[in-house]
Order: structure tokens, then C-alpha cells, then sequence
């Protein structure tokens, strides 16, 4: 169980681009967080400081009780397992059981739990079948799902997704909508940077909204995708349901299928105008 | 209107491959028009994408059967040279896409016309309209590899079509790019069609695709299901059985039509929600 606390932090990259300015964000040991926000608003970054990838310029990045800056990035990736946005960056093995027992290998656990774990961790990614296969003969969006297996099998408190959702077919995001089960289950902290609005609205309960480096909101799905002023800032578009909603005049507040559905169900079939 | 690729019972295996990655694959891309390969992951859409862009056979070998047809003539008659300035291919990940041989974002895009021998200063030209047209000038002077997935997306995009193909290939320009960059790059796309290309693309994001699209190939296990008008194929029992995602809008009208709503048309885009319902709502 590991609590993660940014407090004040800014980051500015050796050339002088500052990439992410005064972030304070305190998330709980086991809880689900989406990061959402254009791109260069500073959402990679942000998750970079999390794992020691990158060290604050200034403010400090807590990992329970380890101040990142005094630990090594491998110390930190121990507890904080960051998924790279684009997996060909992080594949190096030629094959997938390979490449998602290197981890658990490196991390010293036994033979016996390395075995069992990089075993769960290709049947939670849907990636077993694959396990003799060269990573690069596959979908991209499966490759993804390898590296996501390869960072879970780490065991880590913390896992961070940088856009899992990329590319990811109805059969890839309901494989990712069971892993989140899953990891939430074992108490898992999971931090998702997403484009995907439905998902998002899907699958989380608190989304942080990242626009021009800052922090502009966190936040239930409901306060954010219906406050036009955050959707301004950040240019986001709401989710599909809230576009519809919107164009057919509903009440705010309408953000998942089933509402939606339900709603027009009783205008429609039951009497007209509610 | 005329086809500009046609496939006959087209039939692939990559080499050391014993599995068939298309089986009997039949189709007609009109020239001009739109038109989206959709199918879930796995399906055949890269390799599909590999043959209509003349890489299958001219760089992968392995088997291949049946006839492609561009603009006529059989695509084993055509110099790999030839294809890549009648086809323009944009990679699904942009990082591949990147040549690696370029310092700066102005350069890269300026690559592909160095090579198609255009005098010096025409490559000027093509290539500030085209950074404008993708909305890149502030990245001109940036290394490539130094951009966010989602500027090198653009990046990528620029690259081809400052090369004016007649034919453009894209492979998903818009996962690594936020909702409304998103958008601005379907804009550009369409803007490529009215200027008379050819667009085969292929993407997940379906209210996208039924927004943009002429028609739609569905490709699953390596087999076109159908092919059509994007409505036509939305409606159809076999789209429904293919298990891929439909439009949001699709969805809930489908639902709402499962439980009993009538509907005078199926919508395929967000602003059809107002009226595709039979029952009036109430809101003149």
C-alpha cells in the first residue's frame, strides 16, 4: 500500500521548456485516477515524476515515505510501475514471455513466484496465447497490452497507463475495463492518461484535467464534462452521451449509455414530454 | 465512377507464415471517394493497408494469389518508386514513420519531395503550405524525435501529403492525438478528398468513420464481410454480428429500437439524435 503525494511541484526540462508547474496532487493508496488534457499540456510528465523517470525542479514527489529525489529510478519503480505511451520503447526481448518475466526476474522473487506471476500477468493482458512470439509480429495495441503485462508482473502498488486506450479495438478496451477490476481488487493504484472520453466516463470515478502545464481540475465526471468553462480551458470534448444529451436538450448530468437510454425510453415510449 | 483499385479474390500469407492473413479478399475503391476499413484488431486491416499501397508484393514476399488492379494495370507492373508518388501512406505509429535522418520537423516533411527530385525552391513552397495546413509551424525548427506522440502524428501526416499523392493510406492518424486535434486531422483528410485523392483509411473511432465516410469495408478473420455505403453497411445484420463498435449514436438508437422505440431512420452522426426518433419529442 503506497500513497502518493506531489506537493507543489514544477518541472522544466534541461532546454528551458517548462512542462508542468505547481503540482499538488495527493492520490490514496488503491484508488483510480484518469489524467485527461490536450496533448503538451503536461499529462506525460506529470506521470514521469511519479516513477523517478523524471525529478522535480522544484516541490517534492513523495512515494509513501520516499522522497523521489533521495531514490534511485529502479529503487522507485518497486513500488511505481510506469507503462510507456508507445510500447516500442519499451519492448527489448524477442519474445512475450520473455519480455514480462524480465521484470519480475530483476525484481529477485523466486523462481516459483516469478513463474506464477508472469503467468497471471499474460492471462490478465489477454497475451498468453502469444507467450512464444516475437512482440514485434504483433498489433500494435497488442504490443501494448505486453508492456502492460511486463510492468504489472513487477508487483509494483502503483501502475501508471499512458494511453492504453490507444488504438485499442471493443475487444482490447473490455479487456482493459476487466484488468482495472482486477487491479483494483489487489488494492492497486491506477493512474491512466487517456483521449478517450467515453472510457473515461466508463471507468472513473475521480479524472484530473491537465491544461498549459497546471492542474485546472480534479474531479467527478459529472463536474467536468458539464462545466463549460474547464471543457474551454482544456479543450476537451465531452463524451458522446453528453453531446447527444446536449443536442437534445436533457437536464445536465447525463454521461453514461444506460441513463441516457432510460431517459429517452420514458420521453418516447411513455408519454411524450417528460 | 471508375475504380482506381480493384481486388480480385485476392488471397495472402506472410513468408514462414503457414496461416492465410486474407482469404479471397474482392474489392472496389472508387477513385475520389472515402472509403474506411473497419474490423477488430487482428483482422487484416495492416496487411490489407500493405497490399493497396503495393508493399505486398513489392517489399513483403510470402504468398500471394489472386489480381490487383491500380488504375488499371497489374500492381506487380509498377516500380516501388512509382507507387510511393501515386500512393501516400501515413504509418499508424508515427514513431516508426519518423526518418531518422532529419534535425529538424521542417526537413522532414521537405525529405519526401528531395527525393521525388522537386526543384528547391517549389519544395519551400509545398512545404510552409502544408506545415500551415497541419497547423505544425511552431514545430519547424524542433528535432523530430523530441516531439509528443501526438505532434510527431502530425508531423507524419505533413510529410505525405506535401508529397500530393493521387491515393492516401492512413493507418489510424489519430490515436496518439486528443479529441480535438482529432478532429482537426479528420478536417485535413477531408479536405484532401474535395481535392479530388482518394482516402483509405483505417480507424477505430467510429463516430469518426461514419462522420467521414463514403463507404465501409468490414474485414474480420482476414475476410471482407461487406462492403458499401457507411449506412447500409451500419445496418446491417452482418456489421451487427462482426462484434466492432458502432457510432455512440448507433448504439443507443439500436438499444432504444431493442425496447421497443421506432425509429424513422438509423443515425450514424451525433446531430441525428434530434430526429431520428418517429415519436415527436415535444422540442419544435
Amino acid at each position: 500500500m503506497t500513497h502518493l503525494q506531489l506537493k507543489d511541484v514544477s518541472f522544466t526540462y534541461p532546454d528551458g521548456t517548462s512542462a508542468v508547474e505547481h503540482l499538488s496532487l495527493d492520490v490514496p493508496s488503491g484508488q483510480r485516477v484518469a489524467i485527461i488534457g490536450q496533448n503538451g499540456a503536461g499529462k506525460t510528465t506529470a506521470v514521469k515524476l511519479m516513477n523517478g523517470l523524471l525529478r522535480p525542479t522544484s516541490g517534492d514527489v513523495l512515494v509513501g515515505d520516499w522522497d523521489t529525489k533521495t531514490k534511485t529510478t529502479a529503487q522507485i519503480s518497486r513500488k511505481v510501475g510506469y507503462v510507456f505511451q508507445n510500447p516500442d520503447d519499451q519492448i527489448f526481448h524477442n519474445e512475450v514471455m520473455s519480455e514480462v518475466r524480465f521484470g519480475p526476474k530483476n525484481m529477485g522473487f523466486d523462481e516459483e513466484k516469478t513463474e506464477e506471476i508472469t503467468n497471471w500477468a499474460m492471462d490478465l493482458c489477454g497475451v498468453s496465447e502469444y507467450a512464444d512470439e516475437n512482440p514485434y509480429n504483433m498489433p500494435y495495441s497488442t504490443r501494448k497490452f505486453v508492456t502492460i503485462a511486463s510492468v504489472i508482473a513487477m508487483d509494483p502498488d502503483i501502475i501508471i497507463l499512458d494511453e492504453p486506450t490507444a488504438g485499442q479495438d471493443k475487444i482490447g478496451l473490455a479487456l482493459l475495463s476487466t484488468l482495472l477490476s482486477e487491479l483494483e481488487k489487489l488494492g492497486k493504484t491506477v493512474i491512466t492518461i487517456t483521449h478517450d472520453m467515453e472510457f473515461v466516463t466508463e471507468h472513473f470515478e475521480r479524472i484530473i484535467v491537465m491544461a498549459n502545464r497546471r492542474v485546472i481540475a480534479d474531479d467527478k465526471a459529472a463536474n467536468i464534462f458539464y462545466q463549460h468553462d474547464i471543457l474551454e480551458e482544456s479543450m476537451l470534448k465531452p463524451p458522446a452521451v453528453a453531446r447527444m444529451a446536449s443536442l437534445l436538450g436533457l437536464p445536465n448530468g447525463i454521461l453514461h449509455k444506460e441513463e441516457l437510454v432510460d431517459y429517452l425510453k420514458q420521453q418516447l415510449l411513455l408519454g411524450g414530454n417528460v | 465512377m471508375t475504380p482506381i483499385i480493384q481486388l480480385d479474390n485476392v488471397s495472402y500469407s506472410y513468408p514462414v507464415s503457414e496461416d492465410w492473413i486474407l482469404k479471397n479478399v474482392s474489392l472496389d475503391i472508387k477513385k475520389g471517394s472515402f472509403v474506411s476499413i473497419v474490423g477488430n484488431n487482428g483482422s487484416g486491416k495492416t496487411t490489407l493497408c500493405n497490399i493497396l499501397r503495393g508493399f505486398i508484393p513489392h517489399f513483403h514476399k510470402g504468398d500471394l494469389e489472386g489480381a490487383i488492379k491500380l488504375d488499371g494495370t497489374d500492381m506487380s507492373e509498377y516500380q516501388l518508386g512509382q507507387l510511393g508518388e501515386k500512393i501516400g501512406f501515413v504509418f499508424q505509429n508515427p514513431f516508426t514513420q519518423i526518418s531518422g535522418v532529419k534535425d529538424t520537423v521542417f526537413e522532414e516533411v521537405a525529405y519526401g519531395l528531395e527525393n521525388l527530385g522537386v526543384p528547391v525552391e517549389d519544395i519551400y513552397e509545398r512545404v510552409e503550405e502544408v506545415l500551415s495546413l497541419v497547423k505544425i509551424q511552431n514545430l519547424r525548427e524542433k528535432n523530430p524525435f523530441e516531439l509528443s506522440g501526438g505532434q510527431r502524428q502530425r508531423v507524419a501526416l505533413a510529410s505525405i501529403i506535401v508529397m500530393d499523392p493521387d491515393i492516401l493510406v492512413i493507418d489510424e492518424p489519430s490515436s496518439q492525438l486528443d479529441p480535438i486535434g482529432t478532429e482537426h486531422v479528420f478536417e485535413i483528410i477531408r479536405l484532401m478528398k474535395e481535392r479530388g485523392k482518394t482516402i483509405i483509411l483505417v480507424e477505430h473511432k467510429m463516430d469518426l468513420v461514419a462522420e467521414y465516410s463514403d463507404e465501409l469495408i468490414v474485414l474480420d478473420k482476414g475476410e471482407v464481410l461487406i462492403q458499401g455505403p457507411t449506412r447500409d453497411v451500419l445496418a446491417s445484420d452482418v456489421f451487427n454480428k462482426a462484434q466492432i463498435q458502432y457510432p455512440h449514436v448507433t448504439e443507443i438508437a439500436l438499444e432504444l429500437q431493442k425496447q421497443g422505440v421506432p425509429l424513422n431512420f438509423l443515425p450514424i452522426r451525433d446531430s441525428e439524435i434530434t430526429t431520428c426518433f418517429e415519436n415527436d419529442r415535444g422540442n419544435k
